[in-house]
């Protein structure tokens, strides 16, 4: 594929673009711009429009309205075949009458290109799969179709590369390896991928940009640690990894720290971490950034750090770390995930503890306690 | 099923030689049927194609091994039997011409009618065979609307359809066209869209994905079609009968007759004798050219 690295790579962009099934909008005025060989993941619960969006840059679905441009080529109107970007499907589809050889070559071939036996050749041999070439798909295993997929698309040197859902039907342990196995390939060529997918730890591990979708729209969009770390809606804090949510009103400000009054507690949060415009603010912090301690250790939290306390109602050992499930005076449940370092008696079922987070880890989001009842009814139900 | 298994998990002991007596009692039923139905009737009109006459007393045949009966059966009726595999193919073709473009509507397009075309097209059977050939007689009857479009148009060559080969192709064509259009809709409906939205991705137009990959993998529903209004076409007599004239005679008509009007059962042995021979062996030839065997 040496010949990949001359070739000219360009941005995709999406202009407005919406997708109406009847009244529904399934994609609702999404502007986005993807950088040309970049890892792109779309990720978001079933039915929030990433794959309809996919389709459409495909060209298998038609935008109600918006466009789709790439580098300066408007390709709203193209049809499938006629456009720069090829698909790795869910379900791989892959041509049961053609051999793997046939299948890769398929794309070539329609569009007469040259050496078809040499760039086919060292295109199996870029996913590892050279000996199979005279086999037929049925006669692969998942893995294998997968990377056959991949090779099929990706022979065709498209300007972006599309994957739907493309480890959704592995096993977990061969999932992980072609993770990595991707993400070599996408370094290795160079070319856009745009990946959809649910499963966030994949996108997080194999993206360099993720952008969360929710009801037709991006949440929230960015390098995977800056959105786990400084989340910006309930819905990102809740479906990108776990999160405490607080909801609580603004009582004062002094300097760069908000003071945050949530069931008569009182935190602080960072203004350069809250993205709550109004005093209604719901202040979060992840699970593994609370410390928890005997009642007794009160004396030892470091000033300023956010205070809670509560009694302890679960505790579950996982080996890496143990997660805890404490009950506030309230009765919201707090969830604590705790590295197994510490030597000498954790707490148990029953203690009162108190637990303390630094405001540097505190994050603060708009909305009240109405929206993290809904935020929690959608996300049992979508996911 | 679960339930019924003991809870120890331990399957029910039995010995594989009992497993496959089993096996043969169910085919017990299936194959007496085929013994008296087909082995014995098989055996028998092979005996008869090998009998010799009786001089003098016409319609009477003795058990003998007069294997002439074969030559002198091909020599007089080789030209109905070329004629029968002509008018087959010519109809078959007709069909499966007629037959994807509809299978193929059906299949993909028709939404919520689908059910309803398919019921359309088995429809016609629920009347007669017979029936249904004696209409077209009506249908293509010379003072009838189309033999007169076609004749304003002076486009036959006879100035009628009626009693000519053109009428018994089309009864052929009409008459087995459910047959055809049955197993190419089972192939084509089994086409995964999403393979066609493949294609498309990979620079196929609507037509080369045709070419490439809907017609490909609709091939075991061609072949089965084919097969399906081919052999019986073949072998059809009632189309000759009622809508052609006497140079229309298939080798189906000159077996009735023969049978029937001369009783001269060894003739009309022969020649169904080497009619299955003949198809058998095309049939075979046929299916290993299309080489669908490893077809999904």
């Amino acid at each position: 594929m040496s010949e990949s690295s001359g070739r000219n790579i360009e941005d995709l962009h999406l202009k407005s673009l919406t997708k109406k099934f009847g009244e529904v909008a399934a994609v609702d005025d999404l502007t986005l711009t993807i950088p040309a060989g970049s890892f792109f993941a779309l990720l978001g619960a079933s039915g929030c429009g990433k794959t309809t969006t996919l389709r459409m840059v495909a060209g298998l679905e038609d935008p109600t309205s918006g466009n789709i441009v790439i580098g300066d080529k408007d390709i709203t109107h193209l049809r499938a075949f006629q456009r720069p970007v090829n698909t790795v499907f869910q379900s791989y589809a892959l041509f049961p009458h053609l051999d793997i050889f046939e299948n890769v070559a398929f794309g070539l071939r329609r569009r007469k290109v040259k050496d078809v036996d040499q760039k086919v050749n060292a295109m199996l041999e870029l996913v590892e799969l050279g000996p199979m070439a005279r086999r037929k798909p049925s006669q692969l295993s998942g893995g294998q179709q997968q990377r056959v997929a991949v090779a099929r698309a990706l022979i065709n040197e498209p300007d972006v590369l599309l994957l739907d859902e493309p480890l959704g039907a592995l096993d977990l342990k061969l999932r992980r390896q072609m993770q990595i196995e991707l993400k070599r390939i996408q370094v290795e060529v160079g070319t856009t991928f745009v990946h959809v997918t649910h499963d966030q730890e994949e996108a997080m591990t194999m993206a360099d940009t993720v952008a969360v979708m929710n009801a037709g729209r991006i949440e929230q969009m960015g390098h995977p640690a800056d959105i786990y770390e400084l989340p910006q809606t309930v819905f990102v804090a809740n479906f990108l990894g776990q999160s405490n949510l607080f909801a609580g009103s603004r009582t004062g400000q002094s300097g760069e720290v908000i003071m945050v009054d949530s069931h008569g507690m009182k935190f602080s949060v960072l203004s350069s971490r809250n993205s709550a415009r109004s005093d209604e603010i719901i202040v979060g912090i992840r699970p593994e950034k609370i410390v928890v301690r005997d009642l007794v250790d009160r004396d030892n939290v470091p000033s300023g750090h956010n205070i809670l306390e509560g009694r302890v109602t679960d505790v579950s050992y996982t080996g890496v770390s143990t997660q805890y499930v404490v009950e506030t005076s309230w009765g919201q449940d707090v969830t604590v995930f705790e590295q197994n370092v510490i030597v000498g008696d954790r707490c148990e079922v029953g203690d009162q503890v108190i637990l303390h987070w630094s405001p540097e880890h505190t994050f603060g989001l708009a909305g009240g306690e109405t929206l993290l009842h809904k935020t929690a009814q959608v996300l049992a139900a979508g996911v | 099923m679960v339930a019924l298994l003991p809870s120890t998990g331990v399957k029910p002991q039995v010995s594989p030689q009992k497993r496959s007596r089993t096996g043969y009692f169910l085919l017990l039923p299936g194959m007496t049927w085929l013994a008296i139905f087909f082995a014995i009737p098989f055996v028998t009109l092979f005996l008869t194609s090998l009998q010799a006459p009786v001089a003098g007393k016409s319609g009477q045949y003795v058990p003998a091994f007069q294997v002439s009966n074969y030559p002198d059966a091909l020599i007089e009726y080789w030209p109905q039997f070329l004629k029968s595999f002509i008018y087959a193919g010519i109809a078959t073709a007709l069909a499966l011409l007629i037959a994807y473009p509809l299978a193929y509507f059906i299949a993909f397009k028709a939404g919520r009618w689908r059910a309803l075309m398919l019921v359309l097209v088995i429809a016609p059977s629920f009347a007669s065979f017979l029936l249904r050939t004696y209409a077209w007689k009506t249908i293509l009857a010379d003072e009838g609307f189309i033999t007169s479009f076609f004749n304003a148009l002076h486009l036959l060559p006879d100035d009628r359809i009626l009693n000519t080969s053109i009428a018994v192709i089309a009864g052929l064509t009409y008459n087995f066209l459910p047959f055809m259009i049955l197993p190419l809709y089972a192939a084509l409906e089994k086409v995964d869209p999403r393979l066609i939205e493949a294609s498309n991705d990979l620079y196929a137009s609507a037509f080369t994905t045709f070419r490439k990959v809907t017609w490909p993998l609709s091939l075991p529903g061609v072949v089965a079609g084919t097969l399906l209004t081919f052999i019986p076409a073949t072998g059809d007599y009632i189309n000759a009968e009622l809508l052609g004239s006497t140079q229309d005679r298939m080798i189906g008509n000159v077996i009735q007759t023969n049978f029937i009007e001369f009783r001269d059962y060894p003739t009309a042995s022969a020649l169904s004798f080497v009619l299955m021979a003949v198809i058998l062996v095309l049939v075979f030839t046929y299916i290993r050219r299309a080489g669908t065997e490893d077809l999904v």
